[in-house]
């Protein structure tokens, strides 16, 4: 059961040296500019940074709201242990977006500039504001994890009385800018290609949102039942596959109106540059992960789920991509590959995401319901504990 | 959201470039980087392409010229998606850009439908860079640089609605020289800068398959509703948590009083 010490000291000196190329190329997009450290143009404005470490990590993070909002809102308890897993890692992903947009802004420092020079009609500066209330929420949401561990009764008492507030506000804030993110590209009907292009890119970015959101769940409860030694809570993973059925099958359905109704459907099958993205990203987003999850036996399984989890994230991810990459590329006359610098800082961030994860996991109580846990483990397997137990020294 | 209407459209300046009077002198384009503090020789005169450094650029097509320069719209795309304001369309036609207030998001660039916003991209304090039609000079009562410096008379200020009846006088009165086509009079709502040429646009890269529609119509139809939309959504939420919470009251009311009538009895 414990991890094995090669693995854990690799995957150390993967993290030190993904860090240290990060901080050489946080120095030649500081000190040399955008150009020297990007291969963005006059043509290409947006590149990886938007596609995937603004638009992807705000997807990701999407866990946070649709679990709280199952949970807090809906009412369903079973899936109240995996609430603390997914706030961290919306709080960690708005943060890292915040972080991230900080490399990809021309003059950062201004960054604080929509608070006081508001141009309402800017969907970004709708974005900006959501984003930015809605980290503050999510802030609010885990803090009584913090003083949960400090042992801080009084603050305790005083967010929990407040706190569904905070959720339904939560809620709104995810929802406006999830499929804000889709309205950013509303203004481009010439620009964007019709494979992309849609009336309804806002409640396509929602419902992946939710999907991805789902997801991510099941990927992250299977990533830390593995490197935490905690037992999968499964029966909750099933539930989530079952709505992520239900969700992906919505968006496939509304995604087949879209096309027809557009007269697009027919592009599908001529060959051709987008098609193939499209074609990519339809079988990894729907295709793959619905042809795996209607069958019970794979529904069932750990492996099953994890395989369509990380199927569906993927799909998603090339959606992302291909409306800020693919989906312009013809219409502005030039290709896009992000240069290595872009890539470093991308990895540097999904590295940050997993560390930060894994250290506060290791300190805070993420995962309360597993002291009942230890505690019959205790009577029954007491190697088990001892695993588990060091884990939670800080509870 | 400026609309046609609401701007003082008889006050509205405009260009209008000819190009069947056009010689490709590029005199216009040394105005231009005069004006604007920029750097000229016969290197940047031969780059037929706008950039950081070249607001505006005469293309080549055999012996055909054509003017590439911000084209001013009416209702600008550029302007919509600021999130701080940096761009703005004046009252007087140019659409202005305030680096102070900018944070390099490049949502303009992004956005714009003529790819005009160009970004100075080798600075570790970089702008936004394009044509805002020589905004002070106009402001003071003068015409654009370009303009001024024409030697034919290829490239004309003056009211923008002025203009656009001349265009289509020169349309109407010379059949055949002209293509039949005011590039600008309706592309993306109506531009500030419009064009004539005697062969079609998309033969300098020019995009005439454009929508007659204002593109900031299409992100506004959606964004006009979020004011509505969160009070609905925000009471339809915390009605959903009353609702399945209500059991949850219910079952410890009826717990209390059972505890109290035990503790009675």
């Amino acid at each position: 059961m414990t991890v094995p010490r090669i693995r854990f000291t690799f995957w150390k000196a993967v993290f030190l040296a993904i860090m240290a190329a990060g901080i050489y190329c946080t120095f030649l997009r500081f000190f040399r500019g955008l150009g020297a450290s990007t291969n963005l143009s006059d043509q290409f404005p947006w590149g990886l940074w938007i596609g995937f470490d603004v638009m992807c990590g705000v997807m990701l993070a999407a866990g946070g709201f649709t679990v709280t909002a199952a949970v807090e809102i809906f009412n369903i308890k079973r899936f109240h242990s995996i609430v603390r897993p997914t706030i961290l890692t919306a709080f960690l992903g708005y943060l890292l977006v915040c972080a991230a947009l900080m490399y990809d802004l021309g003059l950062p420092w201004n960054i604080w500039h929509p608070l006081v020079m508001r141009n309402p009609h800017s969907v970004m500066f709708e974005v900006a504001y959501c984003v930015m209330l809605y980290t503050a929420v999510l802030a609010m949401e885990f803090s009584p994890i913090v003083f949960e561990h400090f042992n801080l009764q009084r603050p305790l008492r005083i967010i929990r009385s407040v706190m569904v507030v905070f959720v339904i506000l939560g809620v709104l804030l995810s929802t406006l800018h999830q499929s804000s993110l889709g309205t950013l590209y509303l203004i481009m009907p010439n620009k964007l290609h019709p494979f992309w292009y849609s009336p309804l890119l806002p409640v396509f970015f929602f419902l992946s949102a939710i999907a991805v959101g789902l997801a991510m769940t099941i990927f992250e409860s299977s990533m830390s039942s593995k490197y935490f030694g905690r037992e999968l809570e499964l029966p909750i993973l099933r539930d989530l596959g079952r709505v992520l059925v239900v969700v992906l099958a919505l968006y496939g359905i509304l995604k087949f109106e879209d096309l027809y109704h557009r007269g697009v459907l027919k592009l599908v099958l001529v060959s051709g540059y987008e098609q193939r993205f499209f074609l990519l990203e339809m079988f990894l987003s729907l295709v793959a992960p619905l042809g795996l999850l209607l069958i019970p036996k794979i529904r069932e399984s750990a492996q099953g789920l994890y395989l369509a989890a990380v199927l569906t994230l993927l799909g998603f991810v090339t959606n992302r991509l291909n409306v800020t990459i693919t989906g312009v590329e013809n219409a502005v006359g030039a290709r896009y590959s992000p240069k290595w610098t872009e890539v470093v800082i991308t990895a540097m961030f999904v590295a940050l995401g997993f560390a930060i994860f894994g250290f506060v996991a290791k300190y805070l109580p993420i995962f309360p319901e597993e002291k009942v846990h230890i505690l019959a483990l205790r009577e029954s397997e007491a190697r088990f504990a001892e695993v588990v137990v060091p884990v939670h020294a800080g509870d | 959201m400026r609309r046609r209407g609401d701007l003082e459209t008889k006050m509205s300046k405009g260009i209008l470039y000819d190009a069947t009077l056009c010689i490709g002198c590029k005199q216009c384009e040394q105005a231009c980087a005069t004006e604007n503090g920029l750097p000229y020789d016969d290197h940047i005169a031969a780059q037929e392409i706008t950039s950081a450094h070249k607001y505006t650029a005469v293309l080549t097509k055999d012996d055909k010229f054509m003017r590439k320069l911000c084209m001013n719209c009416d209702d600008p795309a550029c302007a919509s998606v600021c999130p701080v304001g940096a761009l703005k369309k004046t009252a007087l036609g140019p659409v202005t850009y305030d680096k102070s207030r900018c944070m390099g998001c490049r949502y303009c660039m992004a956005a714009c439908p003529f790819g005009v916003p160009k970004y100075e991209w080798e600075k570790a304090v970089p702008g936004v860079r394009k044509c805002v039609m020589c905004s002070k000079r106009v402001a003071d009562g003068k015409q654009t640089a370009c303009a001024e410096i024409c030697p034919t008379g290829a490239t004309k200020f003056g009211e923008r609605d002025q203009l656009l009846e001349e265009a289509k006088k020169r349309l109407h009165d010379n059949p055949g020289k002209y293509l039949p086509h005011i590039f600008g009079e309706t592309e993306v709502g109506g531009t500030s800068v419009m064009l004539l040429s005697s062969i079609p646009f998309n033969a300098f890269g020019f995009r005439t398959d454009l929508t007659e529609r204002a593109l900031p119509l299409y992100t506004y139809q959606v964004l006009s509703r979020i004011p509505d939309f969160v009070p609905l959504f925000g009471t339809m939420l915390g009605g959903i948590y009353w609702i399945t919470h209500r059991r949850e009251d219910v079952a410890e009311a009826e717990a209390k009083e059972k505890k109290h009538n035990g503790g009675g009895r």
